[in-house]
């Protein structure tokens, strides 16, 4: 079955005089289980390409599916309980709310899914651990370095075990030992839960991780190379 | 639901505190408006309060009760049907706080040197010092002691206007029911002061069987005057008395009796209303300025909630939440302080210096703010509710915020 698919997407933003085609007729199927890279130059595309895909930006035309389900012409309510459920986003700018602390921050999407709170620390624990953060769990986002925050919207955006995660850049701030540590939690998620990875970078790192890499210019796909299977 | 309400919670919350200078000064604002209202209404309160209840004491008592004419012509003419001892006997143990049937006509009083025009009246000295304000207002002499007695109380300008004194002769000269005229020699045994210069020169007391005697009425009276137990709610007590008496009488609340002190009372609580309202709607300004400030600082927290799955409700919810925290925060404050205020203050404000004008419209030279539970309450669901509706349209523009647009905003 497919994860996600994408039949035929434009998006064209205006500056001006100047039109720039964000999104330029690009088709892409992503199989369960696939863990695909997007790589492209700066302002190629690719946070663009994740938000038609998570339902947070409507394309101008074209067709998204995820998991078999049309979501272009959802409504804004039917998007956002798609995305609590079945989604884990880490974005590329913004991530965490500043009032919340780490482990708070990871338990957000599970109180919003309604998570009993019990279960919900210890996941909440048990992830930040994983991501590197044991003993972190209390600050705040400003307490923290830009490579910890990333970790920590990384934690939150797998906690809930997701079917599709959507990682812009998750490893920008990061030195590359955390790197590795992050992109070995990905793998074994993949392996071990068949979950579905779409991932945006510019880090060759994590193109070596990738079962897939799909190479984006101007907002066209030019390449779609399949690389080795875990 | 319970479990989204929670998460609102803890981020209103904590967005609250965040921002705590912000915080501190909008509920010291709010805190200051409420105190403002309630500390004012309290004073106007107690003004009018005062003017309306010596104008009731004039009357006297809540509720009267008269022959349908008496209006008209309050004379001898208009009796009410019933005898004065039937009329005692329904009004006996009903539980009414105070009641006396009285004589009430106009009369001319006559001393050595001048004469002048007054309204008489007939009382029993043991029910009506319940109803009326004039044996706890005795300056010289004494009041009057039984219905038999002979002595006149008068009111102490009336006692200069007629150039005489305590102890002295006058003559009283009205109808009786056949027109003739029926006058007695009494002697002043008290004078008595009022604070309205006009009643001291146009009311006058004797004992209820004397004045009797004196207009050949027998046992019959003019008037009946009942106190109640609250003089803002008439109505109940006007129904009892309807109903206890014979159809031929007509039952008159005070509010009906002096229109002006009626229409007064009426005024107020509008009055009260409108003032609130006002003192609110400055305040809403900061209070709107503030949230939409709070929302828009966190135009990017917001959009993260909305993409992360959070429903737009929720956000609603979440900043309406902020606002009424605050609101209710500054709502205990000021209402506790204006309870703080007013309380030691309820046994007057000493105005005079600037009260002197005051007593031309009724009102006495001390001013006892007063406290009405109405009052804070009507304060504070103002405040409130109109708070609530001054927080939609941030919380709802927050609601509507696109999660794209919100975090890729640098
Ligand atoms: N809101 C917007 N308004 C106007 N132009 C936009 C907007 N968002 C993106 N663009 C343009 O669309 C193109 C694609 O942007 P996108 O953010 O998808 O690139 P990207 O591949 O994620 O780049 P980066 O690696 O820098 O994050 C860029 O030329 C960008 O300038
Ligand atoms: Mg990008």
């Amino acid at each position: 079955m497919t994860a996600v698919k994408c039949i035929d997407l434009c998006k064209t933003y205006r500056q001006g005089e100047q039109e720039i085609k964000a999104l330029d007729h690009v088709d892409l199927d992503v199989e369960r289980g696939g863990f695909v890279c997007l790589s492209a130059p700066s302002g190629g595309g690719k946070t663009t390409l994740l938000n038609a895909i998570g339902g947070l930006d409507i394309p101008d035309s074209g067709q998204v599916w995820i998991a078999g389900t049309r979501i272009d012409n959802m409504s804004k309510s039917e998007l956002a309980r798609l995305r609590l459920t079945q989604i884990g986003f880490v974005f590329q700018a913004y991530n965490l709310i500043p009032v919340l602390t780490a482990k708070e921050n990871v338990e957000f999407v599970m109180q919003v899914q309604g998570v009993p709170a019990r279960d919900r620390a210890k996941l909440a624990l048990e992830i930040l651990d994983e991501v590197g953060l044991a003993g972190l769990d209390g600050r705040r986002p400003a307490e923290m370095s830009g490579g910890q925050q990333q970790r920590v919207a990384v934690a939150r955006a797998l906690v809930s075990r997701p079917a599709l995660v959507l990682a812009d850049e998750p490893t920008a701030n990061l030195d590359s030992h955390s790197a590795d540590g992050l992109m070995e939690l990905f793998v074994e998620l993949n392996r071990n839960h068949q979950t579905t990875f779409v991932i945006a970078t510019h880090d060759q790192r994590v193109m070596a991780y990738a079962k897939r890499l799909i190479k984006m210019l101007d907002g066209r796909i030019v390449g779609d190379i399949r690389q080795h299977e875990h | 639901m319970t479990k989204q309400l929670q998460i609102v919670w803890t981020l209103a919350w904590r967005n609250l505190w965040r921002n705590h200078r912000r915080t501190l000064i909008m509920i010291a604002a709010v805190s200051v408006g409420v105190w403002a209202m309630i500390f004012m209404t309290a004073l106007m309160r107690g003004m009018v309060n005062d003017m309306i209840r010596s104008g009731v004491e004039n009357l006297p008592g809540h509720v009267q009760v008269h022959h349908p004419g008496f209006r008209d012509d309050p004379s001898v003419n208009n009796l009410i049907p019933a005898t004065d001892t039937e009329l005692a006997a329904r009004l006996a143990d009903r539980g009414f706080r105070a009641w006396s049937t009285r004589i009430n006509v106009p009369a001319v009083i006559t001393s050595e040197r001048e004469s002048r025009g007054v309204t008489l009246y007939g009382v029993d000295p043991a029910r009506d010092r319940d109803v009326t304000f004039v044996a706890d207002s005795i300056a010289a002499g004494r009041y009057l002691e039984s219905i038999d007695d002979d002595g006149l109380v008068l009111g102490r300008k009336l006692l200069e206007n007629l150039d005489t004194d305590l102890g002295k002769r006058v003559v009283l000269m009205s109808q009786d029911p056949d027109n003739d005229i029926a006058d007695r020699g009494f002697r002043i045994v008290g004078v008595f002061e009022a604070e309205l210069d006009n009643v001291e020169e146009t009311m006058i007391f004797g004992g209820k069987r004397t004045i009797q005697q004196m207009l050949r009425i027998g046992d019959r009276v003019t008037e009946v005057a009942v106190v109640g137990p609250d003089y803002r709610d008439v109505e109940p007590l006007r129904r009892e008395l309807a109903r206890i008496l014979d159809d031929d009488v007509e039952v008159l609340p005070w509010t009906e009796l002096n229109t002006y002190l009626g229409t007064m009372l009426r005024v107020m609580d509008g009055f009260v209303l409108v003032w609130t309202v006002v003192i609110f709607l400055a305040l809403s300004f900061g209070l709107v300025n503030t949230l939409v400030m709070a929302v828009f600082e966190r135009v990017r927290e917001i959009g993260l909630m909305l993409a992360l799955g959070m429903r737009p409700v929720s956000i609603l919810a979440q900043v309406m939440l902020e606002s009424l925290l605050l609101l209710a925060i500054g709502l205990a404050v000021g209402t506790s302080l204006a309870w703080a205020t007013i309380v030691p203050l309820e046994a007057g404000i000493d105005i005079s210096i600037v009260g002197e004008g005051l007593e031309m419209f009724g009102a006495s030279s001390v001013l006892y703010p007063e406290l009405l539970l109405a009052d804070v309450l009507l304060a504070d669901a103002v405040v409130l509710i109109l708070g609530i509706l001054a927080s939609l349209s941030p919380a709802w523009r927050a609601s509507r915020y696109r999660p794209v647009e919100a975090i890729t905003k640098v």
